[in-house]
This record gives C-alpha cells, structure tokens and sequence, in this order.
C-alpha cells in the first residue's frame, strides 16, 4: 500500500517541509527538499530515526547529587524511555570522570552510556 | 582589609565566555590573570544543559553541556589563571575598581589593569511579562526548572503548562516527560516558534507533545500552589481572542519567555548601553565605551549558540591582552549602523581595521534567498548569501578593509536584501 509521511528538514534555517512517499516500507521519493541533505533527513526518519539519550544518575559521595550522561551515540528513538527509565535506578560513587563508562552496552545497542563531565568527592573539593 | 591586588586582568564569571575570555588572555601573554565565579564550581549554566547540541562549530561534534564546559576547565587547569570560586563582585567602578567578597577573604579590592565582563544573562520572569492572576507556588522559569531537576535532583510539578517557545523550554518539555510529569501543552504568543526547528522535532513532536502558536496564558489560578491556568488564542496585536479561553488544570507554570544581558555591573562602571541588545556597546575587539573594560557573551547579547559565546569570548581575551601589553591609545571609533532588514549588529562600534572582524546581527522579519552586506560608503567590506535568514537565528558577515587603513570611512551599515540572481 502506498501512503504519505511528513516531515520538517532540521539540517538548515530553511526547515524545508518534507513529504516522503512510500509503498509497503520501500521508500519512493521525498518531495519539497531544496537539497539532498533533507531526502536523506526523510529517509532517516522514516526508516530508522535515531537521538542521542542524555539524563542523569546518582552519584554518591559527590560535590552534586547528580551525574549528568549522555549515550556515545544515537539510539532507536523508540528506545529512548526505556533507555532513560533504565539508567534511573543506576548510582555510581564519586569521584567520577568525563567519559567514564556508566552502562555499557545500552538495551543491547551496542551503545555505551558515559558520564559526561568530571564530579569529585566531597572530601576532595578544593 | 588585605592588601590591594593588581593583577594584568579580571574576568568576572566563569561561565562559557569567562572560561575562554580567561584562556585567551592567559595564551596572549598575560601572567596573572584573575577569573571570579561566585558559584561553586567552572561552566556557568553549562552543568546544568544535560541535552547535546553543543561545539558543532567549536569542535566539529556536538557535545552535552558539561561536555562543552569540561574541555575549558580542563585547559585552564594548565594554566596559571587564578580562579576564585564562591565569590561575588559587588562593584565595578569606571577606573576598573573591583570590589568582591567571600566567606575566606571577606572584602577583596582590586585594581586591574583590565577588565572582562563576562556574566552572562538572566531569564525573563513572570513580571516581565505581566501574567495576571494570583501569585502562587509553582510559576517557574525554564532555566530554574532545569537547575532542579538536572542538578539538585528535585521535580517542581507533575502536570506541566509551559508557556513560551525559547529553546530552554522545549528542552525542559522533552527532559520533564522523560522524568514522568505530563506536559499538556507549549503556548506561544508568536505565530512562529522561537526555538530551533531541531528540538521542536525532537522535544515536542517526537514526545507528541503540543505546541500552540498565537496563543497565550490570561490567567493563573491559585491562591497557594498553581491549580490551573487560563490561556486563550491571541490576535494580531497579539490581544487575546474573546471566546476563545480554555482552562487548563496545572501544578506547573513554566516559563520560557526570553533572556537578558546581566549587567548590573556594568551600569555601576557606567558602561554605554545599546538599547536594543540591552548590554554594552563594544567595539571589534569586544571593548566597551570604557577604557580598559571589556565584554563578551551573553553580556552583550544573548547569543543562541554557545560556539559563538566562545569566539567573541575569544577576541575580548585577546583584546585585554594587548590593551595591557601595547597600550596603545583609543582611536575614536566608526559606528556600526543596522540596516534594511537589521535589528542589530555586534560589535557595534569599530576603531580599527587592522584585523578581519566578524559581524554577528539578527535580523528582523524571516526572508528568503538573501544577500548580506556590510558597506562603509559606497565600498562592500564584506558579503555573504543565505537561503535563509530569521530571528532565532544570528547571522554574521566577516568583513575586512584591504590595507586595514580607515581614514574616511564615517560609519558601516549592516544590510540584508534580496539577492538580485
């Protein structure tokens, strides 16, 4: 069957109003993109739409209550409360640095979760 | 009182522009240089700003908040800026007095030989905007929400209105239902939205959350915590629609409604304001109209890219250096006019060419297929094209004058016009 999805193009100012039409999953065109970046954006989000996941954890024993994370990469969106609810119930001791893995291997995405930023202990603060 | 301290130069804040302003003074020379932060810790609202997005142009990738600010805390760890945490700076006079103020030293003076003002801004609040109704718990800035939620770890409400579409506020809309409140609706004044087009995608459509434009909040319904609130579609004067009011039961009021330059400071040294920015008048290398003190990001104006926060960090840093290092004489400056289609230009004022400078505007109304121009008389010193150009979004020319001479030229005009082919 043959139907019609929009889309607002998110590469530039232009916002191009995008309409991809596809049959049974096969992609067949994306009309009203002034340029290629925003068929392959249609594409994208009509076949596999991926967002990087940022939140925050516990963090014990820290100058913050919370570590803010983030995914090294992007991740199914339709993963993406799942991913959050999971690294809610996730605490990690301080001292922590930037980069450091936090979960890896996200719901099996082969995606890492990482901390991003440097918190210290309590103890070690100034 | 201790002794009077007189270092090369003070950078006050130690947000995205302190940080950078701070390394760029230091790596242009300056040996004691002296970054004030009256918080606990470096990044300013950077810790706070979980989402990424941050560095596309700075790094080439983008980074989360923290992120962005952990790479300049870093760097600075290897220098020998001085930063002083927790405290305050309570006056700044026009011969670059500073007087700060801690729990270790009590008062502070100090007499710099430069001055940076990087302090960043503020958000609007509701008296800004003139909400009427009672006044209960539970009205909240965008910015205020994300401090608790992100980094005190504390939720302000669980059933959300927010009104205004600054990009703050769609990303507090996406982080306050991914943290379990409901989030009935975005309510925008405007008929278009004032954040990006990327987190109206991600924070509001991808979570099917609402956004309704030319619409506005009438009233707000308390008295003790936030029951509800009234909005109501607005016409074009921006009036509300009679017939039209909608009640809407909250706990939450959230706020996302613009930013301002935060310059207290800066009128305490009598710095010359732009009314239209709202912070100081610069000149091309981010020095204001006084001697010795300069200023850079958000201080003055609100810039919606970090990136660019950093670059005009940047050139203010350098600026401070070679104030202290050269000394040379101010040139009487060349005012910098917005032109057709212009809101307004920074810097603002130019006293030398000797250097490409980079003129960052915002423009007015959206228009499409553009041509951007800065002229001094007849002569072009710079120009670009764009397919399209809006106010959420800052546009910027470089431009140079071949020889760097400026005999003649009385004043530059900033335009955008229809391009021609």
């Amino acid at each position: 069957m043959r139907s019609s999805h929009e889309f607002t193009c998110i590469n530039c100012p232009l916002s191009c109003p995008l309409e991809l039409v596809e049959e049974d999953g096969r992609v067949l065109e994306v009309k009203g993109a002034e340029c290629r970046l925003g068929e392959k954006y249609a594409e994208a989000e009509f076949t596999d739409p991926r967002r990087v996941v940022t939140t925050t954890v516990t963090v014990r024993n820290g100058t913050l209550p919370l570590l803010p994370v983030r995914s090294t990469e992007a991740i199914p969106r339709r993963l993406v409360r799942e991913a959050v609810e999971s690294l809610a119930s996730i605490a990690v001791e301080a001292p922590v640095k930037e980069g450091q893995v936090i979960l890896a291997d996200l719901l099996g995405t082969g995606v890492d979760v990482v901390s991003s930023r440097d918190l210290n202990t309590l103890s070690g603060h100034k | 009182m201790s002794k009077v301290r007189r270092p090369d130069c003070v950078v006050i804040g130690g947000g995205p522009a302190g940080l950078a302003a701070a390394l760029a003074a230091s790596s242009a020379g300056l040996d004691d240089v002296l970054l004030i932060e009256r918080d606990i810790e470096l990044g300013g609202i950077l810790p706070q700003c979980i989402h990424d997005g941050f560095g596309s142009i700075v790094f080439k990738e983008t980074l989360t908040g923290p992120q962005y600010a952990q790479r300049y805390v870093d760097e600075l760890a290897r220098t020998n800026v001085e930063v002083m945490l927790e405290t305050i700076v309570l006056d700044l006079a026009p011969d670059r007095r500073i007087t700060a103020m801690n729990s270790r030293d009590g008062l502070v003076d100090i007499e710099p030989r430069s001055v940076i003002l990087a302090m960043g801004c503020r958000e609007r609040t509701r008296h800004q905007v003139l909400l009427p109704g009672y006044r209960p718990a539970g009205v909240i800035t965008a910015g205020a929400a994300q401090r608790y939620i992100n980094i005190e770890g504390l939720m302000p409400g669980g059933k959300v209105v927010i009104l205004g579409s600054g990009d703050i506020g769609l990303i507090m809309a996406r982080r306050f239902t991914l943290e379990g409140a409901t989030v009935e609706g975005v309510y925008e004044i405007l008929d278009h939205p004032g954040g990006l087009t990327r987190n109206i995608v991600q924070c509001l459509n991808d979570f099917e959350i609402p956004l309704h434009l030319s619409h506005t909040v009438t009233f707000i319904h308390g008295p003790g915590r936030v029951e509800g609130v009234t909005v109501a579609a607005v016409d074009r004067e921006r009036l509300p629609v009679p017939g039209s009011e909608r009640h809407i039961p909250c706990d939450t009021l959230m706020l996302s409604v613009g930013l301002i330059p935060e310059n207290e400071l800066s009128k305490r040294a009598d710095l010359r304001l732009d009314p239209v920015t709202a912070g100081p008048l610069v000149d091309e290398r981010m020095e204001t109209s006084v001697d010795g003190i300069f200023a850079c990001g958000n201080v003055v104006n609100v810039y919606d890219l970090v990136d660019y926060v950093t670059h005009s960090a940047e050139i203010a840093g350098r600026g401070a250096a070679e104030r202290v290092l050269e000394g040379r004489p101010r040139k009487a400056p060349v005012t910098v006019v917005p032109g057709r289609n212009v809101k307004y230009v920074v810097p603002q004022l130019v006293r030398s060419f000797e250097r490409d400078i980079d003129f960052y505007f915002r423009v007015e109304h959206p228009e499409k297929a553009v041509r951007m121009t800065v002229k001094a008389g007849g002569e072009t010193l710079g120009r670009r094209k764009a397919k399209m150009v809006h106010p959420p979004e800052m546009a910027m020319i470089p431009a140079s004058v071949p020889g760097g001479g400026s005999e003649g030229v009385r004043e530059l005009v900033v335009e955008v016009a229809p391009d021609a082919e």
